[in-house]
């Protein structure tokens, strides 16, 4: 067991330093590559504890997909060096609003663990079995039956966020000319190719 | 505490065993691009160095290590010398899963399937940090296009490899090789292994999907501020993430280790042989679209992927979903 957990403390220690890092680092990219460093060593300790579909599936979404955005809209954004007047300003309304969300997020994780804790049948299944099935068959045999409709509502409160998101950034641009593959390939010598007589000394217009 | 470091011995013995034939292989393979590709083109393709110019790549590698390496003044230096590492890395690490025979795999974990698909979402990793660690116009251009293309193309992918897990019924690669061994699924899956194939050439950033280093627009792309042993390594970790890809089709449509045919004469050739032909045989065809089809343009690449690869390969999961379930043959979980 000490190999273990030596591995343990390994990736923890690296998943809480990179967790301040990130919080504490004066240049934005590097907030962001930090935090993906902290996401791969939660992976790993996922992975640790046994539950290797759920540390791929971390690493597939949230390294893969959505670091990969963070990363694009700090390059894009050109944030460059944070000063410091979130703790410096005068007008620094940034502290008691963070305040609040940490105490809410702290009073929600007292309330999980607690009942999780003290309630024993708080997580029964009458499909949870512990027998020699791989994790990921397990998952799926307790995620599609009892949490059916939890996932299914899930599943649709993703739908309209990215609806939702598709709506909001959607713009109709005026004057951008668009290729239409049917019309392309449909165009024959005929309806392309047209003769002209040009006057002299006067030009003609073509592609309108 | 000699029990566990015998173990840590053993197993990196058995991983510098799977490195260097890769990294032979990669270089043999870099040949064999440039041969192929010159013999389309009714040129000779590298035949001066060694026997049919089989050690033109070595020749190359030894010129690049010579070579100075620059860093530029602007560039963000940390970054910048950790790209190409993390490229290189990435693309030898999800080896480790990859079955060479029933026996013959460095880890032979459940999930291997995700594992490999994880890994191959990272590589965007080292293309985003070198092209933006460049400072440079090109690099950056190069960088958001490779980094939005290869985004693009692993929805698709994931997509197929969900098909091929439904009849499978089983994350581990060995299971997914076992269950082709009446079948192969390219039979069944033939339009997923087409869409597979594309989806591949796009997210190695091969031809025709080059745009990240299209030459004509962005110089050599993410990797234009790139010289001596860093661009080397950018370039051998490309091979070695396309060598990946064909061992994924392999693994995925083309039985993986399993014979063509499971007959008497046939049968008799050890497995990694049938393994390293068929990966042979995908990258055959990796080369030759590289030399026969022009580039695409960015918006046409965009939209076959969200267009019609997406949709496509969603109706036909529908489709072996409906298909499986109506015939009862959907695998079953012993419990």
């Amino acid at each position: 067991m000490i190999v273990h957990s030596i591995f343990f403390y390994f990736f923890s220690v690296i998943a809480i330093f990179s967790s301040l890092m990130v919080i504490t680092s004066r240049s934005t990219i590097n907030s962001v590559f930090f935090l993906i460093l902290d996401f791969i060593s939660i992976g790993c300790l996922f992975i640790m504890v046994g539950a290797e579909f759920l540390g791929m599936i971390l690493l597939i979404v949230y390294v893969g997909a959505v670091a990969v955005l963070f990363l694009f809209v700090v390059m894009m954004l050109n944030v460059a060096e944070q000063k410091q007047s979130w703790f410096i300003g005068k007008k620094s309304t940034h502290i008691p609003t963070g305040l609040i969300v940490s105490v809410l997020i702290l009073l929600e994780l007292l309330v999980v663990v607690g009942g999780w804790k003290y309630k024993e049948d708080l997580m029964s299944s009458s499909t949870l079995l512990l027998s020699d099935v791989s994790n990921t068959h397990q998952l799926g045999l307790v995620m599609y039956t009892d949490y059916i409709l939890y996932f299914q509502l899930a599943g649709i409160v993703l739908l309209l966020a990215m609806i939702g998101a598709i709506l909001l950034t959607f713009r109709e641009r005026i004057g951008v000319k668009k290729q239409s593959y049917i019309n392309q390939i449909s165009r024959n010598p005929s309806t392309a190719v047209e003769l002209i007589k040009v006057k002299s000394n006067q030009g003609v217009k073509i592609d309108d | 505490m000699t029990e566990y470091l015998q173990i840590l011995g053993q197993e990196i013995y058995k991983i510098i065993f799977l490195l260097i034939p890769i990294l032979v292989s990669v270089a043999m393979i870099v040949w064999l691009d440039r041969r192929v590709w010159g013999l389309v083109q009714k040129r000779r393709g590298p035949n001066v160095v060694g026997p049919f110019g089989l050690f033109q790549t070595l020749a190359d590698a030894l010129k690049y290590i010579f070579k100075e390496i620059i860093i530029p003044a602007s560039a963000n230096k940390a970054v910048f010398i950790l790209a190409p590492i993390v490229t290189m890395t990435l693309a030898l690490v999800a080896w480790a899963v990859i079955p060479m025979s029933e026996d013959l795999v460095l880890a032979d974990i459940n999930v291997g399937i995700l594992y490999l698909f994880a890994v191959s979402s990272l590589g965007v990793y080292g293309i985003i940090m070198g092209g933006w660690a460049s400072n440079s116009k090109y690099p950056f251009l190069g960088a958001i296009r490779s980094a939005a293309q290869m985004v693009s193309y692993e929805v698709s992918i994931g997509i197929i490899i969900i098909n091929v897990l439904l009849c499978v019924g089983s994350l581990n690669l060995n299971d997914i090789v076992l269950a082709q061994k009446d079948l192969w699924y390219v039979i069944p899956l033939f339009p997923m292994f087409v869409i597979f194939f594309i989806s591949a050439l796009a997210e190695t950033n091969r031809p025709p999907f080059d745009l990240p280093e299209a030459e004509a627009e962005l110089v050599a792309g993410y990797q234009t501020e790139y010289s001596g042993m860093m661009y080397a390594m950018f370039w051998l970790g490309e091979y070695a993430n396309i060598l990946l890809m064909c061992a994924m089709g392999s693994i995925l449509f083309l039985g993986g280790w399993l014979p063509i045919m499971d007959i008497y004469p046939i049968n008799l050739i050890p497995s990694p042989v049938w393994m390293i032909l068929k990966i042979l045989f995908l990258f055959l065809l990796f080369a030759l679209i590289k030399a026969i089809v022009p580039r695409y343009r960015y918006d046409q690449l965009m939209r076959l992927g969200w267009k019609i690869f997406l949709p496509f390969s969603l109706i036909y999961l529908v489709l072996t979903a409906s298909f499986l379930f109506y015939f009862d043959k959907l695998p079953k979980v012993d419990i």
